[in-house]
């Protein structure tokens, strides 16, 4: 009862405030989303507490059959166990603070009610996603939160750019999906249910076993959890399906803090975790899933050092963490995986709100070098800001610290398997995480860079605003800064307080069956690694913390040489290693073209001058010949068809003949 | 106990409409609209309680079954419906008011024929789907071409001409080979009974030809590419009322003929061209979106779109099990609903602008939300979104596909992605945006009128997203009786195969 109160109450806020906000008024559409919302997040804490911390059992609650047909049958259910109930804290936590920060926010916006109701919708699929027992109903919530995204990135529909923003992020999200559904496809193909409980308790008897697909022989899990992958790659913007995610910084801000950093992009990750007895029977897809978060985490920090707007710095960064989570699933460390998840959706949540307050204050504007010297106007901001980027670099015994070190630690230690002997072991995915731990270290480096030159463009040296623009400055109203409190509070504490249950002695007992682990447990050997491994990650966020005070404090001309001198690297990085133009011509401009190609000559050049238009045609010139010269429409029809009968009567005549003889 | 023969009433209760139109002044108008509503209406009605009330889901054989001799010993009036034709004799009774109402306003050029081609062609349709009888289905199947091609050709756009020509030689090309594959079975068969013919093993090489000559007048329906060209012009001349009917019902005769015949009748040929349906589906599904993707006209996009669901269908139907063929039952109703609704979204701007262009449009959603909502609910159903009707179609019939053929479940959906890429992009342009013309600002959001023809088109969509158990339960006993049926006739083909080696 209690589960189908916490996932349904967002749904029917959403649907109170949606239909009845323009009757009843914006008042009464914040109230039932934000109560809703509330009741909802303290329900979830519950929910943590008793399954969570306190053991209680994996339960299953059905709520409504759904799809059956034949041995396809899948019901409207909740799984409700340790990574559940995670989940459900992180979104309803974020969801019910960015609903009280949005009722400040959005103050001069005219569709408040409408705003409203998309929060709520969208934590609704949110909370579809992560409770679900199958993976039909998790596509659901899947594309539920796509549309709600789409929905709040175009949410300010008069911009072009945020209506093209919120189709591309729908699009390449479908491209995800596609990977999905396949892997959906061959679960219930190889399986015969989409049911999880069924499918992980199968998965062992497949392994080795291949799969028939698109004409070649692969291995079947390993074709599974990659077909599974491209999904989680979309939805959580990893290197090549990341496109939609800096575009979709054209929504509100609140709608970037709660989809596009703390819950949505992170469904791809929750999504692997959640299939880790998949995962862990494939050598090679975990590979792959850390060879490619490793890649992104160091292609979005390259990209976040060279950006000027402030949310889309934060947007790269978010990106850079997600791959950080990934590569930590590719090396077995799910605890670390989801406890990064878990921090990262507080300290993230809180850049961007803090972001939201800057801009607030700034009259909407968003490019830092139009900022400069705010830490005294706004010092409220400033101090949610600096806790913020002190946990997302890592700074001791801050949130941060405990999961991106565990993340960069067990990288290491997955490289280093030790044998009884002491040798060193190299297996297939030895290569990925040592990589991984390469890459975690130096994106470690560029993230502390590209924090603090946010910091400091944005809150130091001398304001770069237009008169008119400083004398405006003001610090946000207390319905903003008291989400800001709280998430601060989750930044500071919420790494060192539950780092043992998620990732350290009390791993079992929290976590039990809901995280898979077919070897050994790569997070006991990360606590043993050696002593450079541990203050790597210190030293990269120093040195990048110094870089960027040289640059930005001490000697702020520097940048500008830098630039010039290295035009080709920065350009690279500014225009994001040319993603969105090799796409353009590869995929956007080709599918026109071809459309355009098959409907003009195709359809009308191909099928209907030598179908119906040349029939007319030559019924016409066979009329003329035979001089029988009525013209008009019925007299083709009649002896088209006349033409048509004597032709296959003949032909039907002589095939029989042909058949009886 | 002799029962009452519902199923004629229920097929000839327009005709009776019909008759009381008849009856009426030319010029009242308004009791001209009243009387097909109120006829639809009552049919509507009445099927829903005899059908969907009345029908037993246990059963896998034909019921409410009438069978008087016709014409001569071996031709009868047979009716009779079973799990896979009852949801599509509910789905045009349900959809027949709503398509009286589209023209309520709009339609002042002789109304009267209007309306009496409307409900004559509502008996047709009823009656394809309830024949037992070959030559009753072949007459009602035919039949229904000629209100068709009228209420193109009287009230269509400026091209209508053009249209109805090229929607009649397309359907032309297809009755002639139906025809004379059906004379074929007559004179072989003896008979012209359906479930007679069912049962009636054709040879293998008779099954080809047969099989060839009902995919003609099939595919031209559905339509399957490259015979589908047919259909954006008629639905780009169609007025919105016959728009609807031909993308709600028309297009589904095509599938249900398959699932009806081929599947039934001529399993072996069935089975052996199932990869060249695959080939033309795929195609088919990725032609069309992409040709979707540069449509300038609303109805021609959503025309193209239509062609790309029904490849769907085609695909669902030859996966030959039993997620494919439900799926592609459900595609086919959900197909009927939400594009019927779309092309209704595209009348109630055509009726205050009078142009199909979709660059004359633009930022709607600030004097229109109601129609905003409308519009952006049935393109996510038309994308598949989850819990809506066509999602659950979609998923049923990739699941079913992908047992069989990973290459085709991979192009179909491509056609997912492109679906969402090509609505999406109109929907932006008609309803985001800045609004600037004056034109456009002027007009008006959805009267009370056009919310009632909305709204149980909404409902059923999402009914059949959400729980779509309820219509799944009309059709598991029946389909699962077909595909029984049809691996019987399979496996005894290729014991032949091997023995003849």
């Amino acid at each position: 009862m209690i589960y189908k109160v916490i996932v349904f109450l967002p749904l029917i806020s959403a649907l109170l405030a949606g239909f009845f906000g323009s009757k009843l008024g914006d008042k009464f559409a914040q109230f039932v989303t934000v109560s809703g919302l509330v009741i909802s997040a303290i329900l979830s804490w519950y929910a943590f507490i008793t399954v969570g911390l306190m053991g209680g059992d994996m339960q299953s609650v059905t709520v409504l059959s759904w799809i059956v047909s034949g041995d396809f049958n899948v019901n409207w259910a909740f799984r409700i166990d340790t990574l559940t109930v995670v989940m459900l804290v992180v979104v309803n936590t974020v969801s019910s603070l960015v609903h009280i920060y949005s009722i400040g926010y959005m103050s001069h916006d005219p569709h408040k009610a409408r705003f409203m109701s998309y929060l709520s919708l969208f934590t609704f699929a949110m909370l579809m996603l992560v409770t679900s027992d199958n993976f039909i109903q998790m596509f659901f919530g899947w594309e539920g939160v796509g549309l709600a995204s789409y929905l709040l990135i175009g949410f300010w529909y008069k911009k072009p750019s945020a209506c093209a923003a919120a189709i591309k992020a729908f699009v390449v999200n479908r491209v995800g999906d596609f990977g999905f559904a396949l892997g959906i496809f061959a679960i219930f193909m190889t399986f015969g249910s989409a049911e999880f409980s069924e499918v992980f308790a199968r998965v062992g008897e497949f392994e080795g076993k291949n799969i028939h697909f698109l004409g070649m022989e692969f291995d079947l899990i390993t074709t599974i959890a990659l077909l599974l992958f491209v999904g989680a790659m979309g939805k959580s913007a990893q290197i090549g399906l990341h496109t939609w995610l800096p575009d979709a910084m054209e929504g509100p801000t609140p709608v970037s803090a709660l989809i596009h950093a703390a819950t949505m992009v992170t469904a791809g990750v929750f999504m692997v975790a959640r299939c880790s007895p998949i995962f862990e029977y494939s050598a090679y897809a975990m590979n792959v899933v850390a060879i490619v978060g490793a890649t992104t985490a160091i292609f979005a920090a390259t990209v976040g050092t060279s950006q000027n707007d402030i949310k889309r710095v934060v947007a790269y960064s978010t990106c850079s963490q997600l791959g950080y989570m990934f590569f930590a699933l590719g090396v077995g460390a799910y605890g670390a995986a989801i406890f990064h998840l878990f921090t990262h959706a507080f300290f993230k949540a809180l850049l961007f709100l803090g972001a939201g307050s800057v801009i607030h204050a700034s009259s909407d504007e968003q490019d830092m070098r139009k900022m400069g010297g705010l830490w005294k106007k706004i010092p409220l901001t400033f101090t949610a800001m600096m806790i913020g980027t002190l946990a997302l670099t890592g700074f001791p015994y801050l949130s941060g610290y405990f999961s991106k070190d565990m993340i960069i630690e067990s990288a290491y230690a997955a490289a280093h398997i030790i044998d009884a002997k002491g040798q060193l072991i190299m297996n297939a995915n030895t290569s990925g995480a040592n990589y991984a731990f390469w890459m975690g270290i130096f994106a470690a480096l560029l993230t502390s860079f590209y924090s603090w030159r946010l910091i400091f463009m944005t809150f130091f040296g001398r304001s770069r605003a237009s008169q008119k623009v400083q004398d405006h400055v003001h610090e946000s109203p207390q319905i903003m800064l008291v989400p800001l409190y709280a998430l601060s509070i989750g930044a500071l504490a919420a790494g060192g307080y539950f780092a043992s249950s998620f990732v350290g002695e009390h791993y079992d007992e929290f976590w039990r069956e809901a995280l898979f682990l077919k070897g050994e447990n790569i997070m006991e050997a990360a606590h043993h690694v050696p002593g450079w491994v541990v203050a790597s990650p210190f030293v990269a966020m120093v040195t990048g913390f110094l870089i960027s005070l040289y640059c930005y404090i001490i000697n702020p001309a520097l940048p500008a040489k830098f630039t010039s001198t290295f035009k080709y690297l920065y350009n690279f990085c500014y225009h994001k290693w040319y993603f969105d133009e090799i796409y353009d011509f590869l995929f956007v401009r080709p599918a026109l073209s071809l459309g355009r190609f098959f409907w003009k000559v195709g359809d009308e050049n191909g099928i209907d001058k030598y179908g119906p238009n040349g029939v007319v045609a030559l019924v016409g010139a066979i009329a003329q010949k035979f001089k029988a010269l009525q013209s008009g429409y019925i007299y083709h029809y009649a002896f088209a068809m006349l033409i048509g009968v004597a032709l296959f009567v003949t032909y039907f005549v002589t095939y029989s003949n042909g058949g009886g003889n | 106990m002799e029962h009452l023969p519902v199923l004629s009433i229920i097929t000839f209760m327009p005709l009776v409409g019909v008759i009381l139109i008849l009856m009426i002044n030319a010029d009242n108008l308004k009791n001209i609209r009243n009387t097909a509503l109120l006829t639809t209406t009552a049919t509507f009605i009445f099927s829903v309680f005899i059908l969907w009330f009345g029908f037993d889901q246990t059963v896998a054989d034909f019921q409410f079954v009438e069978k008087t001799s016709w014409l001569g010993e071996n031709i009868s009036y047979h009716m009779g419906v079973d799990g896979i034709s009852v949801l599509f004799v509910l789905l045009t009774t349900f959809l027949m008011p709503l398509v009286i109402l589209t023209g309520w306003n709009t339609i002042k050029h002789r109304l009267k024929e209007y309306m009496i081609a409307f409900l004559i062609l509502e008996t047709f349709m009823i009656g394809v789907f309830c024949s037992l009888d070959i030559v009753l289905f072949y007459v009602f199947f035919e039949a229904g071409l000629i209100p068709m091609f009228m209420i193109i050709g009287v009230w269509g756009g400026a091209n209508r001409v053009y249209a109805s020509y090229k929607l009649f030689l397309y359907t032309l090309l297809g009755s002639v080979l139906l025809l004379l594959g059906l004379l074929y079975m007559y004179f072989t068969a003896g008979t012209t009974d359906i479930p007679a013919l069912m049962d009636y093993n054709f040879t293998p090489e008779a099954q080809m030809w047969l099989w060839f000559g009902f995919f003609a007048s099939f595919a031209v329906k559905v339509p399957m590419w490259p015979v589908h060209t047919w259909l954006p012009d008629a639905h780009v001349q169609a007025p919105t009322a016959g728009s609807v009917i031909l993308a709600g019902i028309l297009l589904k005769m095509g599938g249900y003929g398959f699932l009806r015949f081929s599947l039934p009748m001529f399993p072996v040929a069935s089975y052996e061209f199932a990869e060249f349906i695959f080939v033309l589906s795929c195609i088919a599904v990725v032609y069309t979106s992409l040709v979707a993707l540069v449509q300038k006209d609303m109805k021609k996009l959503i025309a193209y779109s239509s062609v790309a669901h029904m490849g769907f269908v085609t695909l669902g139907i030859f996966a030959f099990n039993i997620q494919g063929i439900e799926g592609s039952i459900i595609t086919m109703l959900a197909h009927g609903f939400v594009a019927s609704a779309l092309f209704l979204c595209v009348g109630v701007i055509y009726d205050r602008l009078h142009t199909r262009e979709i660059s004359r449009y633009g930022g709607l959603v600030q004097n229109m939300p109601k129609y905003a909502l409308v519009f952006m609910f049935f393109t996510m159903a038309s994308v598949g979104l989850p819990g809506t009707a066509n999602f659950v179609g979609e998923v049923l019939v990739l699941a079913g596909l992908f047992k069989v053929s990973s290459f085709a479940a991979f192009f179909a959906l491509t056609g997912v992605i492109l679906g969402a890429a090509y609505m999406l992009y109109l929907y932006r342009r008609v309803v985001f945006g800045a609004l600037t013309k004056d034109d456009v600002k002027a007009m008006l959001d959805m009267d009370k009128r056009e919310i009632l023809i909305f709204t149980p088109l909404v409902i059923c969509t999402l009914w059949m997203g959400i729980y779509p158990t309820s219509f799944l339960d009309f059709m598991h006993v029946s389909v699962e009786n077909l595909i029984t049926n049809f691996n019987a006739s399979i496996d005894a083909y290729q014991l032949t195969l091997t023995g003849d080696k």
